[in-house]
């Protein structure tokens, strides 16, 4: 690992040691980060599974009385019958913290207070395939919307893991023992310069000795 | 704010859910369907917007925009065509990203 470009003094060491230990406690903190973002992503992941598995056999079994209204229906009346809605829905976007992650809360309210009252149609003129359709989208709706809560958590989690992974690692394995190398050449510096600078000072007294008593020790 | 459910795609698989109330926008081709997603997601008045699997699968550029904000969460449904697992593929995406190899959905 190659060291960093300092000078070899006892600021710049101090300083750097400083560092290191700022950089230590980071590694363990985004660590734990990691571990438990990953933790809470698995049991959310395995979760959204389930969850889409079950909707998208609800949205398939929708379809199939939507293709079953659309046999005994001519397409006119069909696309009439659902040309002006009666309900709608909105969403109230929430968002909630998990391990600095923002992850979105949808609280949907819905246009008609009444649990049923959907039909935008009259029930005269159209067939029961058509109302068993929409009955089943309804039921299926509330799943749904959850699903899409839970996705776009995986997703921003997903992206958050990827991004502590790397500076974790970077910590770990680059600036961590980047530190630890320039301090021990630092201090390996400062010793032999602190040994050569011993020497040059017996040197030195050898030498005022022997040119005052003529004394050689 | 109180936001939309936009729901994309051909109009024969998406007709239904305009009688539970969301909002349904019709169009068969990705260039289209790109165009529309840019203008929802932009407008900021939909929470929500589903898509078919089929248009999911060619609007990739238009979806990269948006994938690190909260909203709009663009999220695949199967269509009238039937289910080509773009879901689970997302999902299984998802926890390759995260943990680095597929340890969900492999078995």
């Amino acid at each position: 690992m190659a060291i960093m470009n300092v000078n070899p003094t006892r600021m710049q060491l101090s300083k750097l040691k400083k560092q290191l230990i700022t950089a230590v406690r980071g590694h363990k903190m985004l660590k734990d980060k990691r571990d438990e973002l990953m933790r809470q992503f698995l049991d959310l992941v395995r979760e959204t599974k389930d969850l889409r598995e079950k909707v998208e056999t609800e949205l398939e079994n929708c379809n199939a009385h939507f293709v079953n209204a659309s046999a005994v229906m001519s397409k006119e009346s069909l696309d009439c019958s659902l040309l002006s809605p009666k309900q709608r829905l909105s969403v109230e976007v929430g968002a909630k913290n998990v391990m600095s992650v923002e992850i979105p809360q949808f609280e949907t309210s819905a246009r008609t207070s009444g649990e049923g009252d959907i039909f935008p149609y009259g029930f005269a003129f159209t067939s029961f395939e058509l109302d068993d359709a929409v009955q089943s989208l309804d039921t299926v709706l509330p799943d749904l919307i959850k699903l899409a809560q839970y996705e776009k958590s995986c997703e921003l989690m997903s992206a958050e893991i990827e991004k502590t992974r790397r500076r974790v690692n970077s910590l770990e394995h680059v600036m961590i023992p980047r530190y630890q190398e320039t301090i021990k050449y630092i201090s390996m510096k400062l010793e032999e310069n602190d040994r050569s600078s011993r020497t040059r000072l017996m040197k030195v007294k050898d030498m005022l000795l022997d040119k005052a008593h003529h004394y050689s020790a | 704010m109180a936001k939309g459910i936009a729901v994309i795609g051909d109009s024969e698989s998406i007709k239904g859910f305009s009688a539970v109330g969301l909002d349904i926008f019709p169009c068969d081709d990705s260039e289209g369907a790109g165009q529309l997603i840019r203008r929802l997601a932009d407008s900021d008045s939909y929470a929500i917007i589903y898509l078919t699997e089929e248009l999911y699968n060619c609007s990739q550029k238009e979806r990269g925009r948006y994938e690190e904000k909260l909203t709009p969460a663009i999220i695949p449904i199967p269509g009238v065509k039937g289910n080509s697992q773009t879901g689970r593929r997302r999902l299984s995406g998802f926890v390759e990203k995260a943990v680095g190899s597929d340890i969900i959905f492999n078995n």
